[in-house]
């Protein structure tokens, strides 16, 4: 450790100490500015290498799931786990802590930067979705980005992939210089009925003509294959089959590798949990751990923060689910489906940065799902009005409809409305801001001491 | 009243990036409560339509490969009817990229594209950041002017020709080209514009004057629609006027 390096640890004790936000970004932006080269030569510290895990959707639970298992093994990591999953917050991750294998979410379009600074052991890749366009850009262009780093990385990179996913299967094509590892879902009876509007990978990678699939189970994710070029769905070495949902208490299912198989229970609903376990498992599997192993820690997980989190408040159960995009929140729709009707639901929509400003998205959410299972529907957040807007448009009873842009105002006045349960839909900021809120006012734990 | 509006999607497979089925959805809604009936059609790829079958022609932005492929298509396929149509006076809804597809030319990062050429103005892709943000505009005439809020997410610049009429003035965002302070294009009941969001639910005035003009165009002079309980509509057009104006 250099100077500098100890000179910014003091800087983001420095900023949690004064409550200046979480600390969790700023001594590495400071070190990136004194030394742009601090990531590489951080990361070329971790004695056990890195593991990166990249996706549109899943990317904190799907890391979280493989700390689980990999803590379980006794392995020592350092993680950004607080979603700061820039170069800054790896970076500060880096600086913070000790331990020999490093775990880092990583944004995606950060992902070519990271990955070539860190030359990482396994790059998980769960999928790509349309995700604030205002700052990400078109989903092929990521693609083609991720493409090129895989076809350029180093030989010691085990590259583990959605084979259900057509643009993130592909970036295993046509050679990269490592390993590759496709982990997917096997059982048609869970796809969906008919296809979801919201899907963006239409066109084959290859040629260019209009895929087929045999199935879909979220979004764009399935058995996919192209008419003309004969390109298709790799079969998985990681697959899941026989498979339960059972509403918000989690699923099973039958995980095989080829060599073992055995029983996932997990304790965290809806199949895009399926897809953050597999893609987790899959990595394990990459780094040696056995399925067993994997089995076992993942049937222990405790939900991430905002990503399936429950609460006990005032006798009521208040579960908070993420939405920020259309095939994350139309998996959370289809998840609160499978509960009992009436549905007391509080819904925050963010226009922040992080949120991404256009907001336009919830209007390719499929909210017409819910619309006869809703008791009471709080909306709030800065754009609390067009949420509301969409709920009455996507046929949900106006008169059910209550719009309140504070976050704790709406919150308490949901909580008197409900029946029994709440479930909470917040946006990124939202979900930070909620998080606030609680832990101000009911006094629990803030999330990034924990 | 017994009408119906039937409505002409095109492309609704590759021109639907910024949730351009909103649009419609908020179109139809206001139809069905005021008792007008709604009908869809959509005309995709090698698909030709009666121009005269429909009151309103709706077309979407996409991605660079999706309207790459629309663009060609619609040159051999609807090129002459959507003419036609416009002519006639049918309400034309064309947002982002199928708006750039209305003039002489359209860019991507590769190079220059044929437009339809049905209007006079031409899209370039400079090497410089697109264009994104919250936008407000002034559309109108001095006589009745109105507040038209929404999104842009777009790297062309679009420059009209001598004598084209932009469909508004910027008021905060970038509009057309970042300069000359002009959004979109308006001709007879033709608007083309940058403004997604979706554009229609952010400004239910707009949305009704359009039901209005389609029916007109069946011949009914006189349309006077039917009041709706519009609370909700008019704070998310404050909201996301808002959002434009405090941004600037």
């Amino acid at each position: 450790m250099t100077a500098f390096d100890t000179i910014v640890r003091g800087v983001g004790t420095l900023s949690r100490l004064t409550g200046r936000g979480g600390g969790t970004t700023l001594p590495g932006r400071l070190l990136l500015k004194l030394d742009p080269g601090a990531l590489s030569r951080l990361g070329s510290g971790l004695t056990d290498g890195s593991v990166l895990v990249s996706a549109t959707n899943g990317k904190t639970t799907t890391s979280a799931m493989l700390a689980a298992i990999l803590n379980s093994q006794g392995e020592s990591l350092v993680a950004n786990s607080a979603g700061s999953n820039m170069p800054w917050g790896i970076t500060t991750a880096l600086v913070d802590g000790t331990g020999s294998l490093g775990l880092f979410e990583v944004d995606e379009a950060w992902l070519p930067d990271v990955a070539a600074a860190l030359d990482p052991k396994v790059i998980l890749l769960g999928n790509l979705f349309r995700d604030q366009l205002d700052r990400y850009g078109e989903t092929e262009t990521l693609a083609s980005r991720w493409r090129e780093t895989a076809n350029s990385s180093g030989a010691g990179t085990t590259w583990v992939l959605n084979a259900d996913d057509p643009l993130v299967s592909e970036v295993g094509r046509p050679e990269p210089r490592g390993e590759v590892l496709y982990f997917g879902i096997e059982d048609l009876a869970v796809a969906l009925p008919e296809a979801p509007h919201a899907r963006d990978a239409k066109h084959c990678r290859e040629c260019g003509a209009t895929l087929e699939f045999a199935g879909i189970f979220s979004g764009h994710l399935g058995h996919w294959s192209c008419p003309d070029c004969g390109s298709s769905r790799p079969l998985p070495a990681i697959r899941a089959t026989d498979i339960q949902l059972e509403g918000m208490s989690g699923l099973r299912a039958r995980i095989e590798t080829g060599f073992e198989e055995g029983l996932l229970v997990l304790p965290i609903p809806g199949l895009y949990n399926l897809y953050n376990a597999l893609g987790a498992i899959a990595a394990a599997t990459a780094l040696g751990v056995g399925l067993s192993d994997c089995l076992e820690a993942l049937s222990e997980m405790d939900a991430v923060f905002g990503r399936v989190e429950r609460f006990r408040l005032e006798g009521r159960d208040l579960s908070v689910l993420l939405i920020k995009n259309p095939v994350g929140t139309n998996e959370v729709l289809r998840t609160l489906g499978l509960e009992d009707p009436p549905l007391d639901l509080w819904i925050c929509l963010n226009d922040r940065i992080a949120d991404g400003r256009d907001v336009s998205w919830i209007w390719d959410a499929d909210f017409e799902v819910l619309a006869e299972r809703v008791g009471s529907v709080t909306c709030a957040g800065t754009r609390a009005s067009e949420m509301a807007l969409r709920l009455k448009y996507a046929g949900w009873d106006a008169s059910r409809i209550q719009v309140e842009g504070n976050v704790g105002a709406s919150l308490e006045s949901a909580l008197e409305r409900c029946s029994g349960s709440l479930f909470a839909l917040p946006t990124y900021t939202a979900l930070l801001e909620l998080e606030n809120y609680i832990s101000t006012s009911r006094g629990l734990e803030r999330y990034w001491e924990r | 009243m017994s009408e119906t509006l039937k409505l002409l999607s095109l492309y609704p497979d590759q021109m639907n990036i910024y949730a351009d089925r909103g649009n419609i959805t908020f179109l139809e809604n206001r139809c069905q409560w005021r008792g007008i009936g709604f009908e869809v059609v959509s005309c995709g790829i090698g698909e030709s339509f009666d121009p005269g079958a429909h009151d309103m022609i709706y077309i979407g932005g996409g991605q660079d490969r999706d309207q790459e492929q629309v663009a060609q298509d619609m040159i051999t396929t609807k090129r002459a009817a959507l003419t036609e149509a416009i002519e006639s006076d049918a309400v034309v809804l064309a947002v982002c990229g199928g708006y750039q597809l209305l003039g002489t030319s359209w860019a991507t990062d590769s190079g220059i594209r044929d437009g339809l050429g049905i209007l006079d103005f031409e899209t370039v892709r400079p090497d410089e950041p697109r264009l994104i943000g919250p936008v407000a505009i002034e559309i109108g005439s001095d006589l009745s002017k109105a507040t038209v809020a929404g999104f842009e997410n777009h790297g062309g610049r679009t420059w009209l020709g001598e004598g084209v009429r932009p469909w508004g003035k910027v008021l905060a965002g970038h509009g057309n080209n970042d300069r000359d302070r002009t959004e979109g294009v308006a001709y007879r009941n033709l608007i083309g514009t940058y403004l997604h969001g979706p554009l229609l639910p952010k400004n239910h005035t707009l949305a009704d004057s359009l039901i209005t003009q389609a029916l007109q165009r069946q011949g009914s002079p006189e349309i006077s629609l039917e009041p709706l309980e519009d609370d909700l509509e008019e704070a998310a057009h404050r909201d996301a006027l808002e959002a434009a104006l405090s941004a600037r």
